[in-house]
């Protein structure tokens, strides 16, 4: 990958490669993440399109303070939010302001740890079974995590999406969805745990309902 | 003299899991996640396991821009970069 710096010159430059190489890199990421502030595809599409216009428009005055892609993704959510609050659209994070890991969603069934009144309460009952690990890098196993992914709810799928796929640090993703560190903390933890759980249920399914009593 | 740390259940530690591994945690809360997990092999399998999610979600990659719309922006820096030379 060309260095921030070398792409802003060689994007000022006029260079066509080095946008074509910017826009595989993050054209598909911000399509999905513009589309979760606004009404549909096509309207998603528009703010992808304006904000590399507005990109290029602003890079003689881009200072190189943030990385490109930060200032890139902000200038894409600053727009998609105000296209979508225009359409009046709900955005999935404003709701998730609160989020808290005390909020009644627990990571792993709480049938599956020992009551209060046990001798060791909040210990394993039915306790996790490492997994074979060649069977992780199966096809069908990576196809288990994707439909897991697919079924979270969107703020959720949008924070594993951005951390676990796409490799971005915590920083950049609570400053370009404009959540708090915590926030965006609980929603990938709710996410991995979701998606643990369809892994044992595909790997182990005795041990995910219990130990099969 | 030490102060009595409360010790950590399983529980709990499977609430704490990302913030551990991000490295989030207080310093107090880190000790006893590790603490706990130096004894407790159920909770060395649980943490494995999301790391392995974690590794395995890592070899997804995202879908690709449909080729109109990278030609539609191509089109447009095109559009840009000869409105900027002239």
């Amino acid at each position: 990958m060309t260095e921030d710096h070398e792409l802003v010159k060689q994007l000022r430059d006029g260079d066509e490669s080095a946008f074509a190489e910017l826009i595989d890199l993050y054209g598909a990421t911000m399509l999905r993440v513009a589309q979760m502030y606004v009404r549909d595809r096509s309207t998603a599409e528009e703010v992808v399109q304006e904000t590399w216009l507005a990109v290029l428009n602003g890079i003689d005055r881009f200072e190189e303070r943030s990385s490109l892609k930060t200032w890139l993704f902000r200038i894409l959510t600053n727009r998609a939010k105000t296209r979508g609050e225009r359409d009046g659209r709900q955005v999935p994070f404003s709701s998730l302001a609160g989020a808290s890991p005390e909020d009644d969603e627990p990571s792993v069934d709480p049938d599956r740890f020992l009551g209060p009144d046990s001798p060791f309460p909040g210990a394993w009952a039915a306790p996790p079974v490492p997994w074979p690990q060649d069977k992780l890098l199966e096809r069908e196993t990576l196809g288990v995590i994707e439909m897991a992914i697919h079924d979270l709810p969107e703020a959720q799928r949008q924070v594993i999406l951005l951390r676990d796929v796409d490799g971005w640090t915590p920083m950049e993703v609570s400053d370009v969805l404009g959540i708090t560190d915590g926030n965006q903390r609980v929603l990938l933890h709710r996410a991995r745990s979701k998606v643990r759980s369809a892994l044992e249920e595909y790997l182990d399914p005795e041990v995910a309902e219990g130990g099969g009593q | 003299m030490r102060l009595f740390t409360k010790e950590m259940a399983c529980q709990e530690l499977v609430e704490l899991v990302t913030a551990y591994l991000d490295g989030s945690l207080s310093r107090r809360d880190r000790r006893r996640f590790e603490a706990h997990i130096r004894g407790c092999e159920h909770c060395t399998a649980y943490v494995e396991q999301m790391r392995l999610v974690i590794q395995a979600t890592g070899r997804l990659t995202e879908g690709d821009l449909p080729p109109a719309a990278r030609e539609d922006l191509l089109a447009a820096f095109r559009g840009w970069s000869e409105a900027r030379a002239d």
